[in-house]
């Protein structure tokens, strides 16, 4: 059974179609990465897994379990799948360890300090140990993006989704992001990305998804997709993107 | 050739200092010619003698003054207790009308009547009508007392104005803060307890503050329903000595709270400014 499976989900926002019937399955410590054009639906199919957006019809299963049950509470959902987004959204009251702890004290209802050795251990994971204390607009871009993906990992997610998380960093700043990426893959976690950095998704993910007008054109492992597009929406795509 | 041998300036530098220098010289010539005009011919008017003598009186002016003073140390105790009910009110309000449960729906439309109302009646006219209205209803005694009615007036319609003034400050946070809380399993509660509102209310503070400088200054009203704060002490001894300086007087305090105060929140607002350029 897959960790993560969407059948036919359709999102529309008034008559425009964002979603038109996409079917995927996420197994088990699986990277997909989805994508294509800006516009295409990546993200708004990421919002509808952890139900940030309601979908028209369709069904998201997470371990075989309907998720997208109209009237079902997103908390406990939500609490299952991590998410981190392109402008890092970090609670810029906060320092970076607070805006970690927030959602483990109030929601499993955690003590500061027991649950500053964990954090404290998340942070030195990815680099970050000597910037706990600090504002988030203390932090450079890459710093932000890292600490928004701890702030995700803290919550002991199952799932994680990743919208464009690079798009808006300094070149020079995307490498130590994608760097985290690879760090998780390493871990095992099951993770789904919507990017534009073609070249991580060819290295890194174990199934690629291209997206045109909210439908999957073409799926596949990135050698094959890279490789040999059948389709020629993705050809074209990939022919502008790898340029 | 970029630099003036002499002073070691370039030339840019020399030019600006000749424009500040130029700039110096003409306002400190317009300020002086206003304030020549000022002297000079409103003592020329023919009633210069009689508004003198009836509103600068100096002797007036320091024999009531000790008891202004007095006398304002109840409108200062009337903005304390009024001040933190407003803040109370105003934020439940504001949080009524954002309310999205439908249970509470008699809330927000409650919320929203409540602002319109309270925004769109002089405060003069509330303050009557509360103030004469409810004791009117023949309450026993402490409960007559103008001064509960009074505040009770001036809360209700400056809670109005500081909830809509949170309100758009809790529109301002934006929409990415809520779906990041949502999205890391916090509640609706959480959400807007520890994201939305410590952001907010930070980033309305200067227009806060601004709202408060006006509640200090509406508590005089207070003086048309009984309270004997410092206008009514000014209209008392206008009566006694038969001259307005004891308004002057009052005026006089007023500034010397208003002033700094008001000098303060534009110094937040500059700074919340430069800070979000």
């Amino acid at each position: 059974m897959s960790k993560l499976s969407l059948k036919g989900v359709i999102k529309r926002f008034g008559e425009h179609t964002v979603c038109d019937g996409i079917d995927l399955d996420v197994n088990e410590g699986e990277m997909v990465c989805l994508i294509g054009a800006s516009g295409a639906g990546k993200s708004t199919l990421l919002r509808c897994i952890n139900l940030l957006e309601t979908i028209e019809d369709g069904e998201v299963l997470l371990d075989g379990e309907d998720i997208s049950l109209p009237g079902l509470n997103p908390q406990p959902v939500r609490q299952r799948i991590g998410m981190v987004f392109q402008s890092y959204n970090l609670f810029p009251h906060m320092t970076a360890a607070e805006n970690v702890m927030l959602a483990p004290r109030r929601v499993y209802r955690k003590s500061r300090a027991a649950l500053r050795p964990e954090v404290t251990e998340l942070f030195e994971r990815f680099g970050l140990a000597d910037r706990m204390d600090h504002y988030p607009d203390q932090l450079s871009g890459g710093q932000q993006q890292r600490v928004a993906i701890v702030r995700a990992l803290a919550m002991k997610p199952e799932v994680m989704l990743f919208d464009e998380i690079t798009s808006a960093l300094d070149p020079q700043l995307v490498g130590e992001v994608l760097d985290v990426l690879r760090l998780l893959k390493g871990s095992g976690m099951t993770m789904v990305l919507a990017t534009h950095e073609m070249a991580f998704a060819r290295e890194a993910a174990d199934k690629v998804c291209f997206l045109k007008d909210g439908k999957i054109v073409e799926e596949g492992p990135p050698d094959m997709l890279f490789e040999a597009p059948q389709h020629a929406d993705t050809q074209r795509f990939l022919e502008r993107a790898l340029k | 050739m970029t630099k003036n041998t002499a002073a070691g300036k370039t030339r840019r530098q020399i030019y600006e200092d000749r424009l500040r220098r130029r700039s110096l010289i003409v306002a400190c010539a317009s300020s002086l010619a206003v304030f020549l005009a000022v002297f000079l011919l409103v003592p020329m008017a023919p009633g210069w003698d009689k508004v003198k003598a009836s509103f600068f009186n100096w002797e007036v002016f320091a024999k009531t003054f000790p008891d202004l003073l007095r006398a304002f140390k109840l409108d200062v105790a009337i903005f304390l207790w009024s001040a933190p009910a407003i803040v109370i009110l105003g934020l439940l309000v504001a949080l009524a009308r954002d309310t999205r449960n439908p249970a509470l729906f008699p809330l927000r439309i409650l919320g929203a009547a409540y602002t319109d109302i309270f925004r769109g009646v002089p405060v003069v006219l509330t303050v009557y009508l509360i103030g004469f209205g409810i004791p009117g209803l023949g309450l026993p005694r402490p409960w007559n007392s103008p001064y509960i009615w009074g505040s009770l007036a001036l809360v209700l319609t400056y809670s109005a104005y500081v909830a809509e003034i949170f309100r758009s400050g809790i529109d301002s946070v934006h929409a990415s803060q809520r779906a990041a809380a949502q999205s890391l399993g916090l509640s609706e509660g959480d959400s807007m307890r520890f994201v939305i509102l410590p952001q907010a209310i930070r980033r309305v503070i200067p227009a806060q503050m601004n709202m408060f400088i006006a509640l200090q200054k509406d508590v005089a009203l207070l003086s048309f329903i009984g309270p004997v704060e410092i206008f009514r002490q000014a209209g008392v001894f206008k009566s006694l000595l038969a001259n307005f300086t004891p308004y002057v007087g009052a005026a006089v305090i007023f500034l010397a709270v208003t002033i700094p105060a008001t000098r303060y929140a534009d110094y937040l607002m500059a700074k919340q400014n430069r800070e979000r350029s």
